[in-house]
């Protein structure tokens, strides 16, 4: 579903991402960890299709399709899907509205009829059970004047309406208390199914003790240094992630001599 | 639901790719005085509508105060001198006989240019309780409901007809609220106004419809000098909207006009425009509208609201100021605004706030919007007076720009004689953010989408503020405006 091949980006003359590689299959969940600073979330962004984030080498394959020249509407309605690490606020545009524009746009991309209001609202209130978001988040403007706590639960509901095939979480943990935490991580478990993929972008380990990934890789430096099993993440944990830049940097310090 | 979520969808689909959709010319027979302005054509036009001598001397008078006068500089806008004996100072389609009685006589061409911008003048065609007039150049050219609104003891008209057949009631109220020598353009209007509504609502009637002016300048070389006047005596109320739209030519023609409002003791007046005068050529800004406005309401007695609500997305330059004056004990004065300034458009708008009497409330809510080349100016006052105790003004006064050749300014002017007075007032100035297009982009939505989006969500205090059929009309409005302001 996802192939990222050796891919360079960088964002304002800056080398972010030096060679990254991913594949992710329908039904998997992959966590990428890693430190600060380390393109976590310049992956995220590139994928969605940021255009300030220039693609230096390399390429990204989703559905087979290479996306370097797709707008980022055109991957969202083809069914990729991005969380942000921080939402967008958009004042005196109602989150219902936003979202029954999304959903239609999405729509008509598949060749479906677009949803009235009514039907709209029916399918809505089913998925805000997911997250348990209460329904006065529906009414209110994007994100505006929306706690921490539930802006990411949003995100995790817009996620739920739009149904992607690909799902890209950036941080969706971070700024969250355990309960919210556990909300967000039901949200996306109750998602997960044969034909939907998740890249879960995260700096903690407590993520995945909620929502388990198929496979971890630990990016370091605009690299992939690590990939393995969920072992991987408690493993990091023990460790931190100096163990494994310790290594990169003897590595890299031993290949200059 | 608070909102209505699918009449928005709607209009969105309706998105068209012209610029500006009004701007054809009617083919039509008219009858045009000659370019030039002197005492002769004052005596002219006055006769060409009949008028009794009173008026034609009224006339007169403003002309001689207009001479002495000189054209304002203060405003925020720049222009071409105007060569006001270059202008024709009339211009209506040539009477069948002794001029429409009713709707048959109406030239069907004229009926055409009116369906063709969504005017269907059919009373049966119409939105259902709406009463229009319509005014192509210097003439109203059809009043649907007038018998429907007579019943009900309102009087809906054009003011030529107002003057023929309610003489007390001009001669008691014009220029009364707006005097002839209030400034430059108000006395150039007050001698060589052309047509206009003549609003008469008696005590205690709710006016049964919204009633509405479609204002249409089609004539070339030709100026247009609206005079509206709106009276609502004690407990009254009525709610009016105007709309106006212009052929595209490359030549500035210059709309002049003057709206007065007067509410009695607990009258309320409300009214919207919709202003989609042809802007000018995007790119070298050539041709367009010089909209050129006074308009004032006064409440006069105890308890009177007078509420102007405005969506300006036309005209190359907009001077434009409609105030009220809180001349009454617990009135109230409300100015909600959007202008939107686009390729080389200016406009200067904004609204004064005079308190007189006690508790007296006045609520400012501006949203400019400046893409392309487009100069968005707003400039305010709110004057308390000394006896106004109790005093309260609110403004909130917001800025949006897109893209980063077009500029915003704001020039609130405060004066406060009484220490009792509350005064608030914000400002904020934003732009369509990368990241608020980015995160529309990747839930789907695409950008010229988006804009209109966000746009759309920044103006909603004041489209909440617009006649439901209005306010669809006003949004779908802004988004054909919009259109191509991102790249």
């Amino acid at each position: 579903m996802l192939e990222i091949k050796n891919l360079h980006v960088s964002v304002e003359g800056q080398n972010i991402l030096r060679g990254v590689n991913l594949t992710v299959s329908p039904g998997e969940v992959h966590a990428i960890m890693g430190p600060n600073g380390s393109g976590k979330s310049t992956l995220a962004q590139v994928m969605a299709g940021k255009d300030e984030y220039e693609v230096t080498e390399g390429q990204i394959f989703y559905k087979g399709e290479d996306l370097a020249e797709a707008a980022p509407e055109e991957r969202a309605r083809e069914g990729l899907f991005l969380a942000f690490q921080y939402p967008v606020e958009i004042p005196g545009v109602s989150n219902v509205y936003f979202l029954k524009a999304a959903l239609n746009a999405i729509r008509k991309h598949r060749g479906q009829e677009e949803m009235d209001a009514m039907d709209f609202l029916t399918y809505v209130r089913d998925k805000m059970k997911i997250v348990k978001m209460d329904e006065t988040l529906l009414n209110r403007p994007v994100n505006e004047g929306f706690s921490g706590g539930e802006k990411k639960r949003n995100e995790i509901f817009h996620m739920a309406v739009l149904d992607p095939t690909l799902a890209v979480l950036d941080e969706t943990d971070s700024g969250l208390d355990i309960d919210a935490l556990k909300i967000v991580a039901d949200g996306v478990n109750s998602l997960r199914s044969e034909k939907r993929a998740f890249v879960v972008i995260t700096h903690y380990q407590r993520l995945l003790n909620y929502i388990v990934p198929d496979f971890v890789h630990v990016l370091v430096d605009g690299k992939i240094v690590r990939s393995g099993g969920k072992e991987l993440a408690h493993e990091l944990e023990e460790k931190g992630y100096a163990w494994l830049e310790e290594g990169r940097a003897a590595g890299a310090s031993a290949a200059t001599v | 639901m608070a909102e209505p979520i699918a009449d928005v969808t709607d209009v969105l689909e309706e998105r068209v790719n012209q610029q500006y959709e009004a701007g054809f010319v009617t083919d039509v027979e008219q009858e045009m005085f000659p370019p030039g302005l002197d005492e002769e054509v004052i005596r002219k036009l006055s006769a060409k509508k009949n008028e009794p001598e009173w008026m034609t001397e009224w006339r007169l008078e403003a002309y001689h105060g207009w001479l002495e006068m000189e054209e304002p500089t203060w405003a925020n806008i720049k222009y071409e001198p105007i060569d006001y004996q270059s202008i024709s100072y009339y211009a209506g389609p040539k009477p069948k006989g002794d001029g429409p009685q009713s709707l048959d006589d109406v030239d069907p061409e004229i009926l055409a240019t009116y369906e063709k911008l969504g005017i269907p003048l059919i009373e049966q065609q119409m939105l259902a309780g709406v009463a229009v007039d319509a005014v192509f150049d210097s003439v109203s050219v059809a009043t649907t409901f007038k018998e429907k609104l007579a019943e009900a003891g309102v009087i809906f008209c054009p003011m030529s007809e107002a003057i023929q057949d309610h003489p007390e009631l001009v001669k008691k109220y014009l220029g009364k609220i707006v005097p002839r020598g209030d400034n430059f353009f108000a006395a150039l209007n007050s001698a060589v106004f052309s047509d206009g509504s003549f609003v008469y609502v008696p005590k205690g009637v709710r006016c049964p419809m919204e009633l509405s002016t479609y204002f249409r300048i089609n004539a070339e070389n030709t100026g247009q000098f609206e005079r509206t006047l709106i009276v609502a005596e004690e407990g009254a109320s009525v709610s009016y909207l105007e709309g106006c739209t212009a052929p595209m030519r490359d030549e500035n023609q210059l709309h002049a006009a003057v709206v007065e409002l007067h509410a009695a003791e607990g009258a309320q007046i409300k009214y919207s425009t919709v202003q989609n005068w042809y802007p000018g050529d995007m790119e070298t800004g050539k041709g367009g509208i010089y909209n050129f406005v006074t308009k004032r309401g006064i409440c006069a007695g105890r308890k009177a609201k007078i509420s102007w609500t405005q969506v300006e997305t036309g005209s190359s330059i907009t001077w434009k100021y409609p105030s009220v004056i809180l001349k009454g004990d617990d009135t109230v004065g409300e100015f909600y605004s959007v202008a939107l300034s686009k390729g080389r458009q200016q406009a200067d708008t904004g609204t004064k706030m005079i308190h007189v009497g006690r508790n007296t409330t006045s609520t400012i809510v501006s949203k400019g919007i400046s893409a392309g080349h487009g100069q968005n100016t707003y400039r305010g006052a709110v004057k308390i007076l000394k006896g106004a105790d109790g005093a309260r003004n609110f403004s909130q006064c917001d800025s949006m720009l897109i893209g980063d050749q077009c500029g915003a300014h704001t020039f609130p002017y405060i004066d406060v004689q009484n220490p009792n007075a509350q005064m608030e007032h914000e400002a904020s100035t934003s732009k369509v953010g990368e990241d608020q297009l980015f995160y529309c982009n990747t839930r789907g939505i695409e950008t010229e989408d988006a804009v209109s989006m966000i746009v759309n969500g920044f103006c909603k205090e004041v489209f909440n503020e617009l006649p439901m059929e209005f306010a669809v009309e006003a949004r779908k409005l802004l988004e054909i405006s919009l259109e191509g302001s991102v790249g």
